[in-house]
Parts: structure tokens; sequence; C-alpha cells
């Protein structure tokens, strides 16, 4: 099987946000980059196809020179080579295009991607490359198995979960739940040094069409101070969410 | 030329989303000098969706599309919005929505916007409001493309009533191979869906173990909250996956987030800020949620709960 996992590389989680030149870029400065969260729970879940079933693990990301300490990083962990596809991420069309180019001429059969990144939260990736490649799609993933080319996967709706069949080649929306949070793998040193002599390919984008723009970024407004209601006065409390806030 | 919206429903019901993407086709259709079209699929009955200014209705029903399916749906939406010449069409952002509308996106050739949270601030370039970074920031995002799609953001636009005398068209749409079938639905059935809920009860660490959260679900009763929980305690199986909320959880953007021993790290605040208004119940006054917070107590859980609880029966019984 070979497997393509679509690598985000996004700001850490706890990063401060600001932004630069009159608010139009995101100010990068003292902001330590990392795998996207949901990434890297569907990178696991590749390592564990690669080991229990044998497969090929391709991790691709689109973006510029700056992304590949991130790949170096997915290489670390034990994906078997990387594709950077060398062109500015700006909108979601534009990236999945590019991604879906990269699908087509890899001939992957399992293409997993993150359900959402966590700088622009698109959400919307995944989707667009499972129209783009006309391969089958499961979103929201939270369990996925592969038997031959049959496909069985578990996904998260509202109050529950649904259980899916269908079949390769397809593009999985994945999420926690695809692995646990404690079979996450941290790169040792032997994965580091291994990382450094795998292959990393740029490639040329095909150059898609930008269909949406970010023109300004905007800081939600100062939230006003907390009102303390002292611990014996519960009523206090109860009046002001009714009267107050009506939120009850 | 039209505003398309999908109005989802469970069982025949609109959800509130639904409403909530009518009442905004509604301001984009007006702001475009359009009318706005709204799609439903197997829902009982339409003419709820002329309240909030749905013109027109197109009503598909087929037993096929009983269980949601993300290529068929997004199939009907195209095949609609196609038909009725929709330059923009508005989805919600509930998973569902997520799951269908970038395919509606290709499909259509349409520059796609998620996480939107306000009318578009300008129609010639397109503009619109967004949410980005995890909650902890807007963007203005210009659609260039001549078909836009729009993800709604849960709870940002309202729900605006806008009488209108609609009419309903019925549609026979497509039945597409979707490649995916679905073979086993698990819901827990009577409880509120953190998604839908307008109030949500959520509690961390500092409720010490899994025993105590009767507390928890009892407050939640009284208050139809749904109940959510932080990260540690989905991650020590004090509570199910499901409820576990924040910037790699579930979002909430509820009208009221109640917190309950839950420390304000960064990660959990991405997931919540969205909501309204939140209350916070936590015995350190130090702790960082009392910054992001609108009312708060300092105090602790197992003492102000049980009297919280006490005294909204009280309210809700009067
Ligand atoms: C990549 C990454 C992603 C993350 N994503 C998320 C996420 O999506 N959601 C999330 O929640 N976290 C997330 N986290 C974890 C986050 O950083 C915090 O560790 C977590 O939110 C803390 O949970 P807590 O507040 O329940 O526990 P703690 O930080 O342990 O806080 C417990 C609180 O309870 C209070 N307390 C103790 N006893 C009582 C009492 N009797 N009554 C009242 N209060 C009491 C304490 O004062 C304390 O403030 C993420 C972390 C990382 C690294
Ligand atoms: N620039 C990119 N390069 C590679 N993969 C990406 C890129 N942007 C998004 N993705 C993938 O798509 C998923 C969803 O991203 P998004 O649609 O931006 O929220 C991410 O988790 C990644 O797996």
């Amino acid at each position: 099987m070979k497997i393509l996992v679509c690598i985000s590389h996004v700001p850490d989680t706890t990063s401060k946000i600001n932004f630069t030149e009159s608010d139009t870029k995101f100010d990068t400065n003292g902001v330590q980059f990392v795998i996207n969260p949901y990434d890297e729970f569907c990178l696991t879940r590749a390592m564990w196809f690669k080991e229990k079933q044998g497969a090929t693990v391709t991790i691709v990301n689109v973006g510029g020179a700056e992304t590949e300490p991130t790949l170096r990083k997915a290489l670390a962990i034990g994906a078997d080579n990387a594709i950077r596809v060398n062109a500015s991420p700006t909108d979601g069309l534009q990236v999945a295009k590019e991604l879906a180019a990269v699908v087509k001429t890899g001939e992957y059969d399992l293409v997993l991607a993150g359900k959402e990144s966590a700088d622009y939260n698109g959400q919307m990736v995944p989707g667009m490359l499972a129209a783009l490649t006309d391969f089958n799609f499961i979103n929201g993933c939270v369990g996925i198995e592969v038997d031959g080319t049959t496909v069985s996967a578990t996904r998260e709706i509202d109050g529950g979960n649904e259980t899916l069949s269908s079949s390769l080649p397809i593009v999985i929306g994945g999420q926690k739940g695809i692995v646990e949070e404690k079979d996450l793998r941290i790169p040792n040193m032997r994965g580091i040094m291994m990382a450094r002599k795998k292959p990393l390919n740029v490639i040329e984008p095909v150059a898609a069409e930008i269909a949406t723009n970010i023109e300004s970024f905007q800081k939600p407004a100062p939230k006003g101070a907390v009102k303390l209601v002292a611990a014996d006065n519960i009523d206090e409390l109860i009046s002001l969410l009714h009267n107050e806030a009506k939120v009850i | 030329m039209s505003v398309l919206v999908f109005a989802d429903s469970s069982e025949g019901k609109f959800k509130k989303t639904a409403l909530e993407v009518v009442s905004y086709g509604k301001k984009v259709a007006e702001q475009l000098g359009t009318n706005v079209v709204a799609l439903t699929v197997n829902a009982a009955d339409s003419s709820e969706l002329y309240t909030y200014g749905a013109e027109k209705v197109i009503a598909v029903s087929n037993d096929a599309f009983n269980t949601f399916n993300a290529k068929q749906y997004g199939a009907i939406v195209t095949e609609v919005a196609k038909k009725e010449n929709a330059t923009v069409v508005v989805v919600d952002s509930s998973i569902d929505g997520f799951y269908l509308a970038p395919m509606i996106a290709v499909h259509l050739e349409a520059g796609f916007a998620t996480n939107v949270v306000d009318a578009p601030s300008n129609t010639n370039p397109f503009t619109v409001k967004r949410k980005a970074f995890s909650n902890k920031a807007f963007s203005n995002t210009v659609i260039s493309t001549e078909n836009k799609v729009i993800g709604l953001a849960k709870n940002s636009f309202g729900i605006h009533e806008n009488p209108v005398s609609g009419t309903t068209e019925n549609f026979e749409a497509s039945i597409i191979d979707s490649g995916v079938t679905s073979e086993n639905i698990e819901k827990v059935t009577g409880k509120v869906t953190i998604a839908d809920a307008d109030v949500v009860v959520s509690a961390g660490r500092g409720l010490k173990g899994p025993e105590n959260w009767g507390l928890i679900e009892d407050l939640a009763d009284v208050l139809g909250a749904a109940t959510a929980c932080s990260k540690p305690v989905s991650d020590l199986g004090w509570r199910p996956h499901g409820e576990h909320v924040g910037q790699t959880g579930k979002p909430v953007a509820s009208n009221l987030y109640i917190a309950i021993g839950i420390s304000g790290a960064i990660q959990h605040l991405a997931g919540i800020n969205a909501s309204k208004v939140k209350v916070v119940i936590n015995t350190d006054a130090e702790a960082p949620f009392f910054k992001a917070a609108d009312y708060g107590i300092v105090g602790d859980a197992f003492e102000v709960v049980p009297k919280l609880i006490e005294k909204l029966k009280a309210f809700k019984a009067a």
C-alpha cells in the first residue's frame, strides 16, 4: 500500500498570535512551528500500517523552505520520503489542487490528512482533495482498518460514531482516535540521524489559481474584567446570568 | 443569480444552525439584491423556513438520502446550486457541513471561506470576516472567484425572523454512487450534544476523579445543558473522548459555558472562547481562566456546585 500523509506546518498550540505590516502578515517572530496535531495522529497511524501490514509512507507539504524542519521531524518519526511543493499556501483550494497533482502522479492508495489545520482552520483540504481526485472520502475519522482494498472506518458524528465501509483509493480526514494520544511518537536519536539521509524532494507547483486571499487580520476585542461573585452568594450569580447576561 | 443555503435537518426537524444559515443567506441576498433559496433534504415541513426569509424552498425527499452521505449530499447541493444559478452557497459548521462543503466548492469551482462570523463587509470585492488561529484572531478574507461557498460559524450571526410568503418546490435529486456505505450508527439518545447545546457545563482535573461527575451531570440536567471536559480528563479516561473540548477537541460556541475546576490553558480557551458568556468556578484566584471569563466564583467546586444546583432548581421552579 502506498500512503501519502499531508502535513501542514503550524504554530505550536501555545503560541501567542500577533500580526505585522499593518495587520496583514502573521508575525512568526518567536513562534515555534510544529506538525499540525491532527496530522501527527495520521502519521502515527500510517506508521502502524507500515509496520503491521507493509506500506510505504510519503509525506507532503505545500510550503516554502521554512517547513523543511517540520518535514524532517516527520521523517524522523518514520516516514520514508518527503515531498515539498514549493508554493506559498494561501488558499485551501490552491493547496488541494497542488496536493491532487501529487496524489495523481504518485498513485497513492491511502491519503491521510488532518481534519483541520491549527493556523487558518480551513477544514477544507481533505474534502477538496477527495473531490479533485475522485477518491472515496471519510472525514472526522476516529478509526481506520484496511484489508486488501477494503476500508472500514469510524467517524465522529454529533453525539456518537458512525461505522462506514469503503474501498481504496481513499482520502481520510483524521483526528484524535485514529490513534490514541499515548501512542503518538516522538522522534528518537536514531530516527533523527536516519531522517537526514531520507529523500526530501522539492517540486514546483502546478500553479493553481488562488481563490481566496486574506486582506487583514484582527484580534478579538479586549475582554472586560471578570465579575467575581462570592462563593456564598449564588443568588447573585443567578441574578446576573438571568438579568444581565440573559443566558438562563 | 441567487443565494443558496443548505438547511440541514435531523429526523425531519431543522437544526438551529439551519435557521441561522437561512437568516444569514437572507442577509447576503439582500446585500446582493437577489433572493435566497433554501435546500432541504427529507425535512418534514419546510414552511418553517419562510419565517427566516426563505422565499423559495427546494425540498428533496427520498429514502435513499435518509443517512447523511457527504458525496451524495454534496452532489445534491451542487445540482440545486446549478439549477438555481446560485453564486453564493451557505452551509453551517456542523460536522456534516464541514464534511460536504469542500466538495461543493470543488464542483462549483468556488472559493471557500469557513468559520465566517459575520455578513460580508463588502460584496465587491466579496469580503468576509472569519475566525483564524483557533479562535485567537480573525481574518478578513476576500473571495475572488465568481462562485463562493461560505461555512457559517455556529451562533455567530444569530437567528433572525424575517417572515416572507414563500413557496416550496419538490425536486428529484440524482442518486450517485458515493463509494462509502454507512454500516452502523451509534448515538447517545436523550442527551443534549455539545454542538446543539445553548448551555455547556464543563469540568476539568479539579474534579479529582470520574466518581465526582454526578455533580456535573446534575448541574447540566437543571440547565438542559450538554456536558464537556478538558483534555486531560478524557485522556485519563474519566470521561468519553467525545466530551473533550478545546483547540484539539470539539469547539464550543454556546450562549453559556460554565467551567468548573478547569485552569484555562490557552489550548482549552481557544476552543471555547466563541461562547458568548463564560462562568468559571475555581479554587485558585490566579487561575488563567478568570482572565477569559465574564463571571467567576473563587471557591471549591464541591461546595459551590451543590449550592448552585439547589438554587437553580428553585429559580427554574419559580
Ligand atoms: C498540543 C496540545 C493540545 C491541547 N489541546 C487541549 C484541548 O483541546 N483542550 C484542553 O482542555 N486542553 C488541551 N491541552 C492541555 C492544556 O494545555 C491543559 O493541560 C489542560 O487544559 C488542563 O486541564 P485542566 O484545566 O482540567 O487541569 P489542570 O490544569 O490541572 O487544572 C485544574 C484546575 O482545577 C482547579 N481546582 C482544583 N481543585 C478544585 C476544586 N475543588 N474546585 C474548583 N477548582 C479546583 C485548580 O485550581 C486548577 O486551576 C493541550 C495541550 C497540548 C500540548
Ligand atoms: N500547506 C499544506 N501542505 C500539506 N498539507 C496541508 C496543507 N494545508 C493543509 N494540509 C492538510 O489538510 C489538512 C486540513 O487543513 P485545512 O483544510 O487547512 O484545515 C491538514 O491537517 C493537512 O493534513
